[in-house]
């Protein structure tokens, strides 16, 4: 082997050797260290597959949502009202929607009760039967086939049978859904012909769907209009202001660790005072003593930076990150079962490679160098 | 009699070849976990299911956090769901103090000024 790379190979087996000396204090920095690693990670690995995610699904969503509002509070939409946005020139199918929000006690959940579109025959649900997603099929244990009773809040009840529950892939979007026919969904809700809960545009050319949006609301100023690049921007701030926060919370803990890590590093012990002074008495230079000090350090920081990001990719992809289930789900008794499409954010990482390994690294430099730089009798002694 | 040190074919592996070894294994078990997790024709099958099923539905939003309206359709959210018990009322719905407000709600605007 070359000279050079085999006096660094010594270098590392006399590292090795060194930390493995004091096995117990390196043991317990690489976990504590390895912990909080994975807790970065999984924060920052959870948040971005759900925010890709999301986009990605919700790329899919309607171009022009039209609500109306009165007094700021939404109002139903009328039939005049989709008539008139239908005129509009770049609209190339208005879509005026029924859906709404239902408290089911039998599930303690929140269900989103909907009809589908018209315009989409395969979607078209018959008359006494209803589609539902599976956080639906799961809190009320249902089956295809089987009855799903629903009852409103001025007391109607309504009974179904389950034709499909909607695919788990879908889960992230559909998992509180129930999707039934039009004539049984204005029955239950006791809504009149001619309403609708919003309207959804499909405009012609992407490029104008702003210039769409602002026709629309002079045609109709009572309404608000809410672009598919809102939801988009919603979406994305929801989650990276919730991975933000985490993240903020967990500096703390990152903060805590530097902290250990620095009186770890920085105060060496007499013991490590000594061998440092003896090394340099056998006649090390006070270079090989640093590169000694970094390969410790290196090996230390290097293998619970690994450690951490690989545990935490297991967390986030293969456990769909249960320890943060708890704080995501609040009060949601239907979180939908995510299985996230796994994917690593280099940047990201290498983000967060610098915030704990680096720290870690410096805190070793300073005391090490002013050890090796002073005459070793002194040291000794 | 000086002990002589012991070959090194019996003194145990060199420090170089145990932090080698131990990268080695860990580079396998992370290699091992993409693979577990890697994506294949189901996974982009369906990523394809969900988005046809929001692009037939017209949904707007993730079904992530069903406590309240505002929680679970955040971007269609009026003005009034997030004080709809009162105009000085607190959050109380623990995903809805993760939300942050939309400060540009056409029909309605959230300001903060000093006076």
């Amino acid at each position: 082997m070359h000279p050079a790379l085999e006096r660094r190979r010594h270098l590392l087996d006399f590292a090795v050797r060194s930390l493995a000396r004091r096995p117990t204090k390196n043991l317990g920095l690489v976990v504590v260290y390895a912990l909080v690693v994975f807790l970065l990670a999984s924060v920052m690995l959870f948040g971005a597959a759900i925010r890709r995610e999301a986009s990605t699904m919700l790329a899919q969503g309607p171009e022009i949502t039209a609500q109306a509002m009165v007094m700021g509070r939404h109002d139903l939409a009328r039939t005049a009202d989709v008539e008139a946005l239908r005129g509009l020139r770049g609209v190339r199918r208005v879509e005026p929607r029924l859906w709404g929000y239902l408290w089911d006690s039998a599930g303690a959940a929140n269900y989103t009760l909907m009809v589908p579109p018209a315009s989409d025959p395969a979607r078209r649900v018959a008359k006494g039967k209803a589609v539902v997603g599976e956080g639906v099929a799961r809190a009320r244990k249902l089956a295809v086939g089987k009855m799903l009773f629903l009852v409103s809040p001025s007391g109607r009840f309504l009974r179904t049978t389950v034709t499909e529950i909607l695919p788990a892939s879908t889960a992230l979007v559909s998992s509180d859904l129930v999707l039934l026919e039009e004539s049984d969904f204005r029955a239950f809700f006791e809504l009149p012909a001619g309403v609708w809960t919003d309207v959804a545009l499909v405009v012609a050319n992407p490029a104008e769907v702003k210039t769409v949006a602002e026709k629309a609301s002079l045609r109709l100023p009572g309404f608000r209009f809410v672009t598919r690049a809102d939801m988009a921007r919603t979406a994305e701030a929801l989650f990276s202001w919730r991975e933000g926060l985490a993240l903020a919370l967990l500096a703390g803990a990152l903060l805590a660790f530097v902290i250990l890590a620095f009186d770890k590093a920085s105060g060496l012990s007499a013991e490590e005072k000594r061998e440092i002074g003896i090394l340099k008495a056998i006649g090390w230079e006070t270079s090989d003593v640093i590169a000694l000090k970094l390969w410790e350090g290196g090996l230390v920081s290097g293998f619970a930076f690994l450690i951490g990001v690989v545990a935490a990719w297991g967390h986030v992809f293969l456990f769909s990150a249960g320890l943060f289930e708890p704080v995501l789900k609040g009060w949601s008794t239907l979180y939908p079962r995510l299985a996230l499409e796994p994917s690593i954010d280099a940047l990201e990482l290498a983000t967060l490679g610098v915030l704990t390994v680096v720290p870690y690294i410096a805190a070793i430099l300073v005391p090490v160098w002013r050890t090796a730089s002073t005459d070793p009798d002194a040291v000794m002694r | 009699m000086t002990d002589r040190p012991l070959p090194r074919s019996l003194a145990g592996p060199r420090g170089s070849t145990l932090a080698a070894a131990t990268l080695a294994a860990l580079l396998v078990v992370g290699a091992a976990m993409v693979a577990a997790t890697g994506t294949d024709r189901h996974a982009a099958a369906d990523g394809a299911a969900a988005r046809d099923l929001v692009a037939a539905l017209a949904l707007s939003d993730v079904a992530l956090f069903t406590e309240g309206r505002y929680t679970r359709n955040p971007s269609l959210a009026d003005l009034h769901s997030a004080f709809q018990d009162g105009p000085g009322s607190l959050e109380h719905f623990p995903s809805g103090s993760l939300v942050l407000a939309p400060r540009d709600l056409p029909g309605g605007r959230l300001e903060a000024r000093e006076e």
